[in-house]
């Protein structure tokens, strides 16, 4: 692959105490050094439990809040540096859609005004040919092209997250960033979204930011995975190769926890102890050396932050990624 | 020997402005000593306000039809007065559920709360309840448990508040816990957590447990039986390892089918067609053969009764008495 899409380089993200004892509050490192890229077509899982910067990582990539520091090139420019009419240009291809779609659409406004909103924004189309687009977005995301003239309380949970994706592909996007968009959804109508999503991807080519906890989910839909803890990256590369030989602890406790809907499958269960850390106040060294089950963890785990390296086909922060288990 | 728990042709009433509507509509089931049996089904399936009946919590205007049937070792829960109801609801029969944070009482301490239930159970005096915090705390896993019992619940994260409503429900010696969702609202590692602790509870007290989940993974590996409901009906029951093994009702399948796994070749989901039905207007016949890929004609006219298809498993379907399931 030549120039990735996007690539972002060491994104940080703090957020600063407010109020009364801001002054002795620590900043909560929500992002910690984040650097990926993806590529043309290509979907990037991004998995982490909650708390872990997954979700602020994606809408700090859109500057939909600014980021500490670190840089995002998108197309080969430079994103956060682009002034108010080169970015509102560059909006238009790079979209998100979120975990609860009703809380993103307005309630007193017609599905087709809604997905009609950014076409007329960017002003892709003439007035008389939006309705007639609208309807053709609503038949691509599986929903019938007369419920243009609904209201969103009128449509399901699933319903809702199609027509959230049809608002973002309306002002066709090379990039989405889809922040936990089957979490909320029935599994029956988790399964017809994520269809519909790698559909999209395989005609139209874009590519996702897929946010995720589920991993299950994250290897249907994603080419390559980067699993977040506490603010950073701690393992990274292409799915099938981190998910079968997972290398960081972190990952294979993630993967052993994951419920699986077959009681023959003999798994090796670790349940990890106590709960992820504050990202106000995280342990020194690596992370995760708390709660961290390895055998060899050692003093320099508690002293020195592990960085990614390479092993095997993804890469892997963790001193003693490796050896045995 | 009879069973701890049984339920018949249970019905549950809404009075609506679009008709009455019948979330729970003929189930009934039973659960045996030392049992966990999981109750599985999508969201509006009426598995909640199902549990909720158990307790007589069924929330106004709802209403319990004449002609169901509730029995906790034989005593008729229905019948019962307010004064005999209190001896079984947080007695007898403890619940806890998906949002430990709105159970919880803000403003008091987690000794506060859990002596209140020893209190309410035992006529023992405040040092004494203190005391028997302290023990449920160890029992529920939590971590310097000492220390916990002056915390007020904001000062806990989420996987440690659901076992302080575990420890909560413990404290009158139940012989029965409802689970209505326990680990949805929580991490998977945390998750994995509480579903070990409850398992372990049931061995060390021989407590049965009702586990309400939409997760058919969390149930493979630790229930004794599933029953499955969509629609406000059980629609197929078996033991769990049956069931995973011959899933028969087509609900079943198709839901099977839509779950991402973690193991084994991607392949496209098959997600189930189309929506649940509205509660107001069940469709006709088999209510889900709208749905059904294997629908029969007779499924759009005739309600199947509940038919064996193995040994101890049933399905209200067609398919069984025709052979092919």
């Amino acid at each position: 692959m030549s120039t990735p899409l996007l690539e972002v380089r060491d994104l940080v993200k703090h957020y600063k105490a407010t109020g009364f004892l801001a002054r002795k509050s620590p900043p909560v490192r929500a992002v910690d050094g984040v650097s990926f890229t993806v590529g043309k077509g290509e979907t990037l899982g991004l998995v982490g439990e909650s708390g872990c910067g997954k979700s602020t990582v994606g809408r700090t990539i859109l500057r939909l809040q600014d980021a500490t520091a670190g840089s995002v090139a998108f197309e080969g420019k430079d994103f956060f540096a682009l002034q108010a009419a080169a970015l509102r240009q560059a909006r238009q291809r790079l979209q998100i859609i979120f975990q609860d779609p009703y809380s993103s659409l307005n309630p007193r406004m017609t599905i087709g005004d809604a997905i009609a909103e950014g076409m007329e924004i960017h002003r892709l189309a003439p007035r008389g040919e939006i309705p007639a687009r609208v309807a053709r977005l609503l038949e691509e995301v599986g929903l019938d092209p007369d419920y243009s003239t609904r209201y969103p309380h009128e449509f399901s949970g699933g319903q809702r997250q199609r027509i959230g994706i049809a608002r973002a592909l309306a002002v066709e996007p090379a990039f989405i960033v889809c922040d936990e968009p089957v979490s909320a959804l029935d599994v029956s109508v988790q399964a017809q979204v994520l269809n519909l999503l790698a559909d999209l991807q395989a005609r139209r080519g874009i590519s996702y930011l897929f946010i995720a906890h589920d991993l299950a989910v994250v290897r249907q839909i994603a080419h390559r995975v980067a699993v977040m803890y506490l603010g950073r990256i701690v393992e990274t590369g292409p799915t099938e190769d981190v998910l079968a030989r997972p290398a960081h602890p972190y990952t294979k406790a993630l993967l052993s926890a994951v419920p699986v809907p077959d009681p023959n499958t003999q798994r090796l269960r670790i349940v990890l102890p106590g709960d992820p850390p504050s990202p106000s106040n995280p342990p020194s060294g690596c992370a995760f050396h708390p709660r961290c089950p390895h055998p060899a963890k050692d003093a320099r785990c508690t002293t020195e932050r592990p960085l990614l390296h390479q092993i095997g086909a993804a890469q892997v922060a963790c001193h003693h990624a490796g050896t045995a288990p | 020997m009879t069973p701890l728990l049984e339920v018949e042709d249970l019905r549950i009433t809404f009075p609506t402005r679009h008709g009455t509507s019948h979330p729970v509509d003929g189930v009934s089931f039973s659960v045996a000593r030392g049992e966990l049996l999981a109750l599985v089904g999508e969201s509006g399936c009426g598995k909640s306000l199902t549990s909720l009946a158990l307790l007589r919590l069924v929330p106004p205007p709802g209403q319990i039809q004449p002609g169901s049937a509730i029995r906790l070792d034989g005593t008729d829960v229905l019948g019962l007065g307010p004064e005999e109801l209190r001896s079984i609801r947080g007695r007898r029969i403890g619940m806890i559920f998906q949002d430990p944070m709105t159970s919880l009482n803000p403003v008091f301490t987690i000794a506060d709360q859990i002596g209140e239930s020893v209190r309410a159970h035992q006529k023992v005096s405040k040092r004494a309840a203190r005391a028997r915090a302290l023990e449920l705390l160890q029992e529920v896993g939590i971590p310097d448990p000492t220390q916990r019992l002056d915390v007020y619940p904001h000062q806990m994260s989420g996987g440690m508040r659901q076992r302080v409503m575990i420890a909560i429900a413990l404290a009158s010696e139940p012989e029965m816990l409802i689970a209505d969702e326990p680990t949805t609202a929580l991490d998977v590692t945390v998750q994995a957590q509480i579903l070990e602790l409850l398992d372990g509870l049931r061995a060390a007290r021989g407590m049965a447990v009702l586990l309400i989940t939409h997760d058919l993974g969390i149930v493979a590996g630790r229930a004794d039986r599933v029953a499955v409901m969509y629609a406000g009906r059980l629609v197929e029951e078996a033991a769990t390892a049956e069931l995973f093994a011959r899933p028969s009702h087509p609900y079943t399948k198709g839901l099977l089918a839509s779950v991402p796994r973690i193991t084994g070749a991607v392949t496209r989901l098959t997600p189930i067609a189309g929506t649940v039905p509205a509660p107001t207007a069940w469709p006709a016949g088999c209510r889900f053969h709208p749905r059904c890929p294997a629908a029969l004609p007779r499924c759009a006219t005739d309600d199947p009764p509940a038919l064996p298809v193995g040994n101890a498993h049933r399905m209200r379907c067609w398919l069984a008495e025709a052979g092919r399931a």
